[in-house]
C-alpha cells in the first residue's frame, strides 16, 4: 500500500545522509546532483529520494530518472515564508521533513530567505532578507496561519498587519503554497465565530497561482514533493477545485484506509480500547470523518511513514477539508451520510479514469502539456462539497448488508 | 541613552515584539508585546467539552500535546472521569518525550546561534576540533575528517553569497567568544540535532499517529489501544521502537546536547550576572503518573510543586491554584461588569491611558473573560503605546506578583526543596561549574537548567516505558475510562473544571466552564502568557521585561544579548527590532551587517 515509499523511509535513519557521513549543502550553482554530491549524499540516495517523491505525487516509479534529470536543471529558488496567525505546527512539520530532509531542502534544493521560526536574523535585519527576495522575484511565498482582515491589529509583525505583508510579499511571486488548513482555508481562527475576521490567503491576493496543501498540521511528504514537482516539471500539480494537489487529496480516506474492509463487514469499534478497537476495527461509530475527507494519509502517513492517526487507534477529524472545526464537529459525533463504496469520487468528482489518462498522457506528451490539461481539469470540475451526498446508510443497514452500495457523487 | 525595539524577534515560535531602553550600555527597562491573537478561547465556547482539547491543542505547533493533556485534564475534572494507569503512562511518555524533542531543538536550531557563530567556525582546526570533541565526548561523530569535511561545506555554503536563514545574522559580534574549534564543533551538532529531532519524534508518531498535533487524547484516556495479541494496537513492536527510540534520546542529551551545554557555558561565565529577572519562581507540580486530583495539580511528582519567593532558597511554599488571577490593564481585552474597583473601565480608551494605576480588576480563571479589545496604534505603526493596552497577552499574577514558570523555576524549587532526584543533579553541575546556587537566577542559568530537566526526562521517558510494560504485561488493556464518555453521566447544570501541566515551557492550567453539556467558558493560562506577560494593573513587569533589565547591549544597532536572554526563555511566540530615542521621537532602525 504505501509500497515503494515505505521501502525508501525504511533503513534511512539518517535521512539520505550515510552513517559516518555528513550532511551539507555547498554553493548554489551546479546541478542538484552535483550540490547533494558535494553534501555527502550519494547518488543511490539521490534516486531514492526521487522515487520516495514519485510515489508521494503518485506516479509511475519510472518517473524517478525523470524527476532527478529535472532536479538537475534547476537553480535554487527563493522561498519566503510567511507565519501569520499560526501556532508554527507547519513550520515544525518541515523540520521533520524526511523526503528530502530540511538540510538537504535548505542547503541543495531551494534558498529559505524567509522564515522568522529558523532564520538568524531578527528585526529589520530579518524584513531587510524578506525584502530583497521579494525585489528579485520569480519566488515561492509560502504561507502558514490566516489573515485576520476583521482586527488587523490581531497579527502585526514589526509593526505592520498580516494583509500588507502578505500583499507585498507576492509582487513578481511565481506562486503560493499555503500549508496547513488555516492559509488555505481560515482554519482554526476562521472558526466561528471567527473573533478577529480571520480569513483564507485566497481571499486577500489575486493574480498570483496558488497550491493549498490543508491539513493540521501539512503532511511534511505533501510539501516536498509539491515543491519538487515545481522545480521539476516547471509548474504546480494539478489540483481539484479547492486547489489542492490531486496526487494529495485526491481521493477519500474512507475509500483507501486499511480497516475500509471491516466497514463493509460491519465491524466497528464501539468503546476506547474494546475488542474492535484493539482488532483494528472500523472507527466510524467512534466518529471517524474519513467517509468526507480527502487526504493521502492512509498511503503516505506521518512522519517518514510511521503512522497516521486511524493508524494509531483515533478517528480522522477531517482536517484537510475547508471549514472542518465546524462542519466536522462534535468529531465524536457519527457522520450522518456515508456511502458504503464509491471508490471512484474526488473532490470535484472527477473520476480516476481521469486520473490514469492523464497518467498515462503524462509519460506520452511530455511534462508542460499534460501539467496545464490536468490544471484545466481540475479547473473545470465545480467545486463540489466533499462530504458526497451518498444514501444514508443506517448502522443496521451496514451491519445487515456489508455490500450495499451507496451510489455516491458521480465519477466522469 | 537610547529605545531600542526589536520586531520581530526570530527564533522563537509565535509574533513577539519588545522594546527595551537602553542606558549606558545597559538595558534599564523594557517592553513585551505578543502581537498576535486568534481567540481560540471564544472558538471552543459553545462546543461539546469532547472536543476542546483538539482546538487547544492548536494554540501551539511547537510545544504540541501539552494544550491538549492540560485540556483532557480540565474537563476531566468538571466530568468526573479517572483516566486509567495505562492512558496516564501514554500521556507522560509523550509529554517526557516532547520535553526532550522540544528542548533540544530549542538549543541548537532557536538559541544556539546566540552563542555561536558559524563563520568564526571557518578559522578552526578540525584536527583540534576532534580532539576538543574527543575530550568532552565519546560521540562517534567526532573525527577530523568529517569536521573537516563540515568545515569544506560550511565556507563553500558561505562563499555562495546565498545563505538562506543565515542572511543578516550577527555574525563577528564581538559577544561572540568562543573557540574557532568550539563553533565548529557546535554548528556540527546543529545540523546533527536536525536528524536526531524528526527520528526522535517518531515517538508521537508511534502513540498518536502524527506529530506536531498528535491525534490520540480523549476525554477519560487515550484512543490508542493496547493488545500485545493484536496487530493494529501498541504491541511488542511499538515497544520495542519505542525503547530504541527513547534510548537514542537519552544517548544523545548525554553524548551531544549536555557536553556541548558545559563546553558552550563555560566560555560565557558572564552570563551569570545578567537576566535574573524576578527571582519569584512557581511550579504547580507533575508527572506523578497519578489521576490529578480535583481541583488541583498531582503532588509527588518527577516535579514538586511550590512557590519560591524574592530569591529565597531556604523557603518553598505550597502552591494554591485559589490564587491566580489574570489583569488586563495592559492588554488588548476588556474585561465587562466586573467588581467595584473600577474594572469595567479598563477596557475602554481612557481607562487605557490611565493603566497601571488601578484601572483594572485582576480575574480568576473560572471567571475570566476573553473580550477583544484592540485599543493599539493602526497597523503600520513605528511603536507601541506602553502606557496603555500593548500586548494580546493578558498578566497572569500569582497572589498577585509576577512569578517565572519553566525549566529554572523547577529545578529551583526542586533544589530548594531537597528532592530526591532534582537536588543532586542541579548541585553536581552547580559543582562542575564552581557556581552557587544563586548562580542559576541568570540567563545563562536559565539555559542550563533546561538541559537538565532534558537528562532527568530523558531518564524518566524509559522509566515511564518499564512501568508501561509491566502493567501491560499484568494484562491491564484498559486505556479509557469510558463510563464518563456520555454526556448524559455528567453532573447536571455547571460543572466546572482545571487541568495543571508543566509543559516544557512551564506551568500550564486551562480552566473550563461548563453548562448543559457545552463549554460555557473556558480559559488557559499558558506559561508563555506568565513569562512574556505585560504589566499588571499595578504596573509590575512580568519576566521578560524584568529579566531584561540589566542585560548588556554593546551595540544597540545589533542587540545580540537582548535575543540571548529572550531566548534563555524559549518564548513561544515572532517579534521586530527598532531603536528610538530617550523621548521616543527619533526612531532608528536597528541594522546588521
Amino acid at each position: 500500500m504505501n509500497g515503494s515509499y515505505g521501502a525508501v523511509a525504511a533503513g534511512e535513519a539518517h535521512g539520505t545522509s550515510p552513517p559516518g557521513d555528513e550532511v551539507w549543502g555547498g554553493g548554489s550553482g551546479g546541478s542538484l546532483a552535483a550540490r547533494l554530491t558535494e553534501a555527502g549524499v550519494q547518488r543511490r540516495s539521490i534516486l531514492k529520494f526521487c522515487a520516495g517523491v514519485v510515489a508521494t505525487l503518485a506516479l509511475p516509479p519510472q518517473f524517478a530518472p525523470r524527476v532527478a534529470a529535472a532536479l538537475d536543471r534547476v537553480g535554487r529558488p527563493a522561498v519566503v515564508w510567511l507565519e501569520f496567525q499560526d501556532c508554527a505546527g507547519d513550520s515544525e512539520a518541515f523540520l521533520r521533513s524526511r523526503n528530502p530532509s530540511v538540510a538537504d531542502l535548505i542547503l541543495g534544493m531551494i534558498s529559505l530567505d524567509y522564515h522568522e521560526t529558523v532564520m538568524a536574523a531578527a528585526g529589520v535585519d530579518a524584513e531587510d532578507a524578506r525584502d530583497k527576495a521579494v525585489a528579485r522575484g520569480g519566488h515561492l511565498v509560502v504561507v502558514e496561519g490566516s489573515v485576520p482582515l476583521g482586527i488587523p491589529g490581531s497579527c502585526t509583525i514589526g509593526g505592520r498587519s498580516a494583509e500588507e505583508i502578505l500583499n507585498s510579499c507576492v509582487r513578481g511571486a511565481a506562486g503560493i503554497i499555503n500549508v496547513g488548513t488555516c492559509s488555505a482555508f481560515g482554519g482554526i481562527p476562521a472558526a466561528g465565530p471567527n473573533p478577529t475576521g480571520a480569513v483564507r490567503v485566497e481571499d486577500v491576493v489575486g493574480g498570483v497561482e496558488v497550491v493549498n496543501l490543508p491539513g493540521c498540521p501539512v503532511n511534511a511528504d505533501n510539501l516536498t514533493a509539491t515543491i519538487v514537482h515545481y522545480l521539476t516539471f516547471g509548474a504546480f500539480p494539478a489540483r481539484d477545485g479547492f486547489g489542492r494537489p490531486l496526487f494529495a487529496y485526491g481521493e477519500r480516506i474512507h475509500d483507501t484506509c486499511a480497516r475500509r474492509g471491516h466497514f463493509d463487514a460491519g465491524q466497528f469499534a464501539r468503546e476506547w480500547g474494546d475488542e474492535g478497537h484493539r482488532k483494528g476495527w472500523c472507527l466510524y461509530r467512534l466518529g471517524c470523518k474519513g467517509p468526507s475527507t480527502f487526504h493521502n494519509c492512509p498511503s503516505v502517513r506521518y512522519n517518514g511513514g510511521t503512522s497516521w492517526p486511524v493508524a494509531a487507534g483515533h478517528g480522522c477529524v477531517g482536517c484537510s477539508e475547508p471549514g472542518f472545526w465546524d462542519t466536522m464537529s462534535p468529531f465524536y459525533d457519527r457522520l450522518p451520510h456515508v456511502a458504503t463504496r464509491d471508490f471512484s469520487l474526488t473532490a470535484d468528482r472527477i473520476g480516476l479514469g481521469v486520473l490514469a489518462a492523464t497518467a498515462t498522457g503524462f509519460a506520452a506528451h511530455g511534462v508542460g502539456k499534460v501539467i496545464q490539461h490536468r490544471v484545466a481539469a481540475a479547473r473545470a470540475g465545480s467545486p463540489a462539497s466533499p462530504a458526497s451526498p451518498a444514501e444514508d446508510v443506517s448502522d443496521a443497514a451496514v451491519a445487515a448488508e456489508p455490500d450495499a452500495d451507496g451510489k455516491g457523487g458521480q465519477a466522469t | 541613552m537610547s529605545r531600542l525595539v526589536i520586531d520581530p524577534v526570530t527564533r522563537i515560535e509565535g509574533h513577539l515584539r519588545v522594546e527595551v531602553q537602553v542606558d549606558s550600555g545597559r538595558v534599564t527597562e523594557a517592553y513585551a508585546s505578543s502581537t498576535m491573537w486568534r481567540g481560540i478561547e471564544t472558538i471552543v465556547e459553545g462546543r461539546d467539552p469532547r472536543d476542546a482539547w483538539l482546538f487547544a491543542q492548536r494554540i501551539c505547533g511547537v510545544c504540541t500535546t501539552v494544550h491538549a493533556l492540560a485540556s483532557v485534564r480540565a474537563v476531566e475534572d468538571a466530568v468526573g472521569a479517572v483516566p486509567p494507569r495505562n492512558a496516564r503512562l501514554l500521556r507522560e511518555i509523550i509529554a517526557a518525550a516532547l520535553f526532550v524533542h522540544d528542548h533540544v531543538v530549542h538549543f541548537y536550531h532557536l538559541q544556539a546561534l546566540d552563542w555561536i557563530d558559524p563563520t568564526a567556525a571557518l578559522k578552526a582546526d578540525p584536527a583540534r576540533t576532534a580532539s576538543l570533541a574527543q575530550s568532552i565526548s565519546d560521540y562517534p561523530r567526532s573525527t577530523a575528517k568529517l569536521f573537516a569535511s563540515v568545515q569544506a561545506r560550511l565556507g563553500a555554503f558561505l562563499a555562495s553569497g546565498n545563505i538562506g536563514p543565515f542572511t543578516n545574522g550577527y555574525w563577528g559580534h564581538p559577544a561572540y567568544r568562543l573557540s574557532p574549534e568550539l563553533n565548529l564543533l557546535a554548528f556540527s551538532h546543529y545540523l546533527d540535532a536536525l536528524d536526531f529531532q524528526r527520528e526522535y519524534v517518531r515517538v508521537h508518531a508511534l502513540l498518536g499517529g502524527k506529530n506536531p498535533h498528535p491525534q490520540t487524547y480523549v476525554v477519560g484516556g487515550m484512543a490508542s489501544p493496547i493488545d500485545l495479541t493484536s496487530q493494529e494496537a501498541i504491541n511488542d513492536n511499538t515497544l520495542a521502537e519505542l525503547a530504541q527510540l527513547l534510548t537514542r534520546g537519552l544517548d544523545f542529551v548525554d553524548k551531544v546536547f549536555l557536553p556541548d551545554l558545559y563546553a558552550i557555558a563555560a566560555g560565557y561565565p558572564e552570563w551569570t550576572r545578567y537576566g535574573a529577572g524576578l527571582g519569584s519562581y512557581m511550579v504547580f507540580g507533575d508527572f506523578a503518573q497519578a489521576p490529578q486530583p480535583k481541583g488541583r495539580p498531582q503532588a509527588g511528582g518527577l516535579f514538586p510543586g511550590g512557590i519560591i519567593r524574592d530569591a529565597n532558597l531556604s523557603s518553598v511554599e505550597p502552591f494554591d491554584p485559589a490564587r491566580i488571577a489574570e489583569s488586563v490593564a495592559h492588554s488588548w481585552f476588556r474585561y465587562d461588569n466586573v467588581g467595584n474597583n473600577g474594572g469595567a473601565n479598563a477596557g475602554n480608551k481612557a481607562g487605557a491611558k490611565n493603566a497601571g494605576h488601578g484601572a483594572s480588576a485582576a480575574l480568576a480563571p473560572w471567571k475570566g473573560q476573553t473580550t477583544p479589545d484592540y485599543t493599539g496604534p493602526k497597523p503600520p505603526f513605528a511603536h507601541l503605546d506602553v502606557d496603555g493596552k500593548y500586548s494580546w497577552l493578558k498578566a497572569p499574577r500569582y497572589d498577585g506578583i509576577a512569578v517565572e514558570v519553566g525549566p529554572l523555576a523547577r529545578m529551583l524549587v526542586g533544589y530548594a526543596s531537597g528532592d530526591a532526584r532534582i537536588r543532586p543533579l542541579v548541585k553536581g553541575a552547580l559543582d562542575r561549574l564552581h557556581l552557587p546556587p544563586t548562580a542559576l537566577m541568570s540567563t545563562l542559568g536559565r539555559v542550563l537548567a533546561r538541559g537538565l530537566e532534558t537528562k532527568l526526562m530523558a531518564q524518566y521517558s524509559l522509566e515511564l516505558l518499564d512501568r508501561l510494560r509491566e502493567n501491560v504485561g499484568s494484562g491491564d488493556l484498559t486505556i479509557a475510562d469510558t463510563s464518563k464518555w456520555h454526556p448524559s453521566t455528567w453532573p447536571t447544570g455547571r460543572a466546572r473544571g482545571v487541568g495543571f501541566h508543566e509543559a516544557p515551557r512551564g506551568s500550564l492550567s486551562h480552566w473550563v466552564v461548563i453548562t448543559n453539556e457545552r463549554i460555557s467558558n473556558y480559559q488557559a493560562v499558558v506559561p508563555t502568557t506568565w513569562n512574556a506577560s505585560p504589566r499588571d494593573e499595578r504596573g509590575n513587569p512580568g519576566a521578560y521585561e524584568s529579566a531584561l533589565v540589566g542585560t548588556p547591549v554593546l551595540d544597540p544597532r545589533r542587540p545580540l544579548e537582548v535575543l540571548r536572554t529572550l531566548h534563555s526563555f524559549d518564548p513561544c511566540m515572532a517579534c521586530a527590532a527598532h531603536v528610538y530615542d530617550a523621548d521616543g521621537r527619533d526612531i532608528i532602525e536597528v541594522r546588521v551587517q
